[in-house]
C-alpha cells in the first residue's frame, strides 16, 4: 500500500492507510481510504481539500469521536507510541483533551448555552490536570486573559450567549490549550467568522503555538488559510491524500494536477482585474459511486489509460525539494520526481 | 422581571373573564333546568317558576351573568343550588384532596419519566428504546376509566393490597399508611398518562441534545458519558421539558375529575361530577374559575421556570 512517511525523533503523529467506513442507508461509504500523514512535534500540519474530501472525518477518526455508525476498518493513528486507533474508550478519553485538544468550526453552537464559559473551561482542568475547583476557575481567567478576552474576570461567570461568534472561539482555544496539549486539531476555526476577526483569530493561534510549542493539525478549505498557517500541507481529495509537502513547495511547484488546479482556482493579488479564474471542471465524485482508478481522473486534462485502471500510490518524490518531503498520488510522476511521457 | 409578571397578570385578567363568559353561556346552553331536579313530578308550574326565581334563573343571561360577576368582585362565588352550602366553603373542603391528588402524581410521573426517557434516549433504536416508546404509547392510549376500572379490579378486588377507593378507610381514623395505600392506585391512574408523554418528551429532548454541538465538543474533552448526559446533555434537554409542566397540569385537571369519579377520592373532581349531574350551575361556575386560575398560574410558572433553567431568557 502507501509508503509509510519517514518517522523522525519528532514525530508526534503519524496516521497511517486510515480508512474509516460509515454505514448509510444506501450501503456502506469511505469518506477517508488509505490517509496519511505526520506531524512533527510544534509544527502545523495543514489538511485541505473540498467539502467531502474527508478531512474533517479524518480528525474525528484520530480522536475517536466518529459518530454511532463509523468506525476506523483499517490503519493506525500511531501517537507517542500508542495507536489511538485501537485504544478502549476510557484511555481514549484520558488523552482527549489532554493531550490532544479540537477546535470546532462552528463556535456559536460548540459551548453549552446552559453552563458559564468558566465552568466549561475548568471542567477539562479538573478532570485532567486534578485542579482543585478554585484553582481551576484562576486558571479559567488567566487563559481567557491569554486569548485576548477583555474583562476575563466578569467574562469567566458569562454564559456563552453574551459573547460574539469571534470570542467564542477564543474561548474554544482557551479551552483547547487548557491542559497544555502537545496537539490541537482545529477543524476550520475560522470558516463561520467573517474576515477581520478571523485574520485576528489566526495571528492568536499562530502566536499561541509557537509559544506554546503545540503542534496543530488545521484543516481548512481556505488556500490563503493555508498560506497564512502551514508548516507543510496535506492535500486530500475524494478521502485520499493527494499531494504532501511543505508549504513553500506547494504554492511554488504543486505537483498533483488537482493542486495545481486549485491554485489556479483562487484569485492572486497580481491578477489582472478582469481576468477569469480557471474553474476545475467537473465536480467531487459521489463516495458511493467513486471512479476505478485514480479518483480524479474524471476531472483531470492529463488523464492517460491508467489512471482509469489503477490506484496511484501516495510516494515521494525523489529530486524534489528536498528528500522524501514531498509525496504525490498520480501517475505522471515517477519515482524521481520527473514527469513520465504520456 | 417583576414588571413583566405584573404585566401578564394584567392581561390574564381578561382572559380569565373570557374564560367565566364561555363557562357560563355553555353551562346555560345545557337543555333542561336545575328546577326539574329539585322539585317533584307533581310540581306546578307556579311551583316552577317561585323556585328558578330563587335561584335567580328567570332573569336573562347576561344579567345572571353580571350578577354572578358583580358578586364575585365582592369575593362571593355564590351558594349551592343543591344543599345552600356557600361554593368558597365546598371548594375548599375539597380542593386540599385534589391538590395531594395532583401533586403526588405529577411528582410520581416525573420522577419516573425522566430517568426512563434519558434511558431510551441512551440506548435509541435498540429494542430497550423500542419497548419504552411503545409502553409509553399504550400509556398515552389507555383512557383513565379504563385504567382505573383494571388496577380496582386486579389490585384492590383479586389481590386485596389496595382499597377500592376513598381516601381514608372509615372509622379507623386514618393514619399515614393507611392514607398512602388510598393514594397509591389513583395516582397510578394520574401519573401514567402524564408519565407515558413526558417519557417521549425527555427521549426526542435528550436525542436531540445528543446530536447537538456542544455535545461533541464535551467529548472531545475527555469528558465520561455520565457527565456528558446529566451535566451537558440532560440540563438543555430539560428547558423544552419545562414548557409542557404547564400543558400537563390542565390534562391533570381532567383526568383528575374522571379519576376521582371511579375512586370516590373527595376532590374538586368528585364534586364536579355530581355538581354537572345537579345542575349546579353556581358550584360548576366557581369550579371552572378555580381551574382556569390554575391553569394560568401554571402556564406563568413555566414562563417563570424557563428564566431558571435558560440563562438566555431574561424577561424585561
Amino acid at each position: 500500500m502507501s509508503v509509510t512517511p519517514p518517522v523522525t525523533a519528532s514525530t508526534l503523529l503519524r496516521v497511517d492507510g486510515l480508512r474509516t467506513e460509515f454505514t448509510t442507508d444506501q450501503g456502506p461509504v469511505t469518506p477517508v481510504d488509505g490517509v496519511g500523514f505526520t506531524v512533527a512535534a510544534g509544527e502545523t500540519l495543514c489538511l485541505v481539500g473540498e467539502s467531502g474530501s474527508g478531512k474533517s472525518v479524518s480528525a474525528l477518526s484520530i480522536m475517536g469521536l466518529l459518530a454511532g455508525n463509523g468506525r476506523v476498518t483499517e490503519g493506525s493513528v500511531m501517537f507517542e507510541g500508542q495507536d489511538l486507533a485501537g485504544l478502549p474508550e476510557p484511555e481514549l478519553r484520558r488523552i482527549r483533551g489532554h493531550a490532544i485538544a479540537m477546535i470546532f468550526q462552528e463556535p456559536m453552537t460548540s459551548l453549552n448555552p446552559v453552563l458559564t464559559i468558566g465552568d466549561q473551561l475548568a471542567e477539562t482542568m479538573i478532570l485532567h490536570l486534578g485542579l482543585t475547583k478554585a484553582e481551576a476557575r484562576q486558571r479559567a481567567i488567566e487563559l481567557l486573559e491569554k486569548v485576548g478576552i477583555p474583562r476575563a474576570g466578569a467574562v469567566v461567570d458569562d454564559h456563552p450567549h453574551r459573547l460574539s461568534g469571534g470570542m467564542r472561539q477564543r474561548v474554544m482555544i482557551a479551552m483547547a490549550l487548557s491542559c497544555r496539549p502537545k496537539l490541537i486539531i482545529a477543524d476550520e476555526p475560522t470558516t463561520a467568522l467573517d474576515v477581520t476577526i478571523q485574520a485576528q483569530i489566526l495571528r492568536l493561534m499562530r502566536e499561541l503555538s509557537a509559544e506554546t510549542g503545540t503542534a496543530t493539525i488545521f484543516i481548512t478549505h481556505d488556500l490563503g488559510v493555508v498560506a497564512e498557517m502551514a508548516d507543510r500541507v496535506a492535500v486530500m481529495y475524494a478521502g485520499q491524500v493527494v499531494e504532501e509537502t511543505d508549504v513553500y513547495t506547494l504554492f511554488d511547484q504543486p505537483k498533483h494536477p488537482y493542486t495545481v488546479a486549485l491554485l489556479k482556482s483562487i484569485p492572486h493579488i497580481t491578477t489582472p482585474a478582469g481576468d477569469r479564474l480557471t474553474p476545475i471542471s467537473g465536480s467531487v465524485p459521489s463516495l458511493l459511486h467513486l471512479p476505478t482508478g485514480c479518483r480524479f481522473r474524471e476531472r483531470c486534462p492529463h488523464a492517460m489509460d491508467r489512471c482509469a485502471t489503477e490506484l496511484p500510490e501516495l510516494r515521494p518524490l525523489g529530486g524534489g525539494v528536498g528528500e522524501g518531503e514531498h509525496s504525490v498520488r498520480c501517475w505522471l510522476y515517477d519515482e524521481t520526481g520527473t514527469a513520465v511521457p504520456a | 422581571m417583576v414588571s413583566y409578571l405584573i404585566r401578564r397578570i394584567l392581561i390574564g385578567i381578561p382572559v380569565l373573564l373570557g374564560v367565566t363568559l364561555i363557562n357560563f353561556l355553555i353551562i346555560n346552553l345545557a337543555p333542561g333546568s336545575p328546577a326539574d331536579l329539585y322539585l317533584s313530578p307533581t310540581a306546578t308550574p307556579e311551583d316552577v317558576a317561585r323556585t328558578e326565581a330563587a335561584l335567580g334563573l328567570d332573569k336573562p343571561v347576561f344579567v345572571q351573568y353580571l350578577n354572578w360577576l358583580t358578586q364575585l368582585l365582592h369575593g362571593n362565588l355564590g351558594v349551592s343550588f343543591q344543599n345552600r352550602e356557600p361554593v368558597t366553603q365546598l371548594i375548599a373542603d375539597r380542593i386540599g384532596p385534589t391538590l395531594l391528588l395532583m401533586g403526588t402524581s405529577l411528582v410520581v410521573a416525573y420522577l419516573v419519566a425522566i430517568p426512563i426517557g434519558i434511558f431510551a434516549a441512551r440506548r435509541r433504536n435498540t429494542a430497550a428504546d423500542y419497548g419504552v416508546v411503545g409502553a409509553s404509547f399504550l400509556g398515552i392510549s389507555v383512557p383513565h376509566f379504563f385504567l382505573g376500572l383494571a388496577m380496582i379490579y386486579v389490585f384492590a378486588l383479586t389481590l386485596g393490597w389496595f382499597p377500592t377507593g376513598g381516601m381514608v378507610t372509615l372509622g379507623r381514623g386514618g393514619g399515614f399508611a393507611d392514607r398512602v395505600s388510598h393514594l397509591v392506585l389513583p395516582v397510578v391512574v394520574l401519573a401514567t398518562a402524564v408519565a407515558a408523554g413526558m417519557v417521549r418528551y425527555v427521549r426526542s429532548s435528550m436525542i436531540d441534545a445528543f446530536g447537538q454541538d456542544y455535545i461533541r465538543t464535551a467529548k472531545a474533552k475527555g469528558l465520561g458519558a455520565s457527565v456528558i448526559t446529566n451535566k451537558h446533555a440532560l440540563r438543555n434537554a430539560l428547558i423544552p421539558v419545562v414548557t409542557v409542566i404547564g400543558v400537563d397540569l390542565s390534562a391533570l385537571i381532567g383526568g383528575a375529575i374522571v379519576t376521582e369519579q371511579i375512586f370516590q377520592w373527595p376532590g374538586i373532581g368528585l364534586l364536579t361530577i355530581q355538581s354537572i349531574g345537579a345542575r349546579d350551575y353556581a358550584v360548576l361556575m366557581g369550579i371552572n374559575l378555580i381551574a382556569a386560575i390554575a391553569v394560568f398560574t401554571a402556564n406563568l410558572l413555566t414562563d417563570i421556570a424557563y428564566a431558571v433553567v435558560d440563562p438566555r431568557v431574561a424577561y424585561a
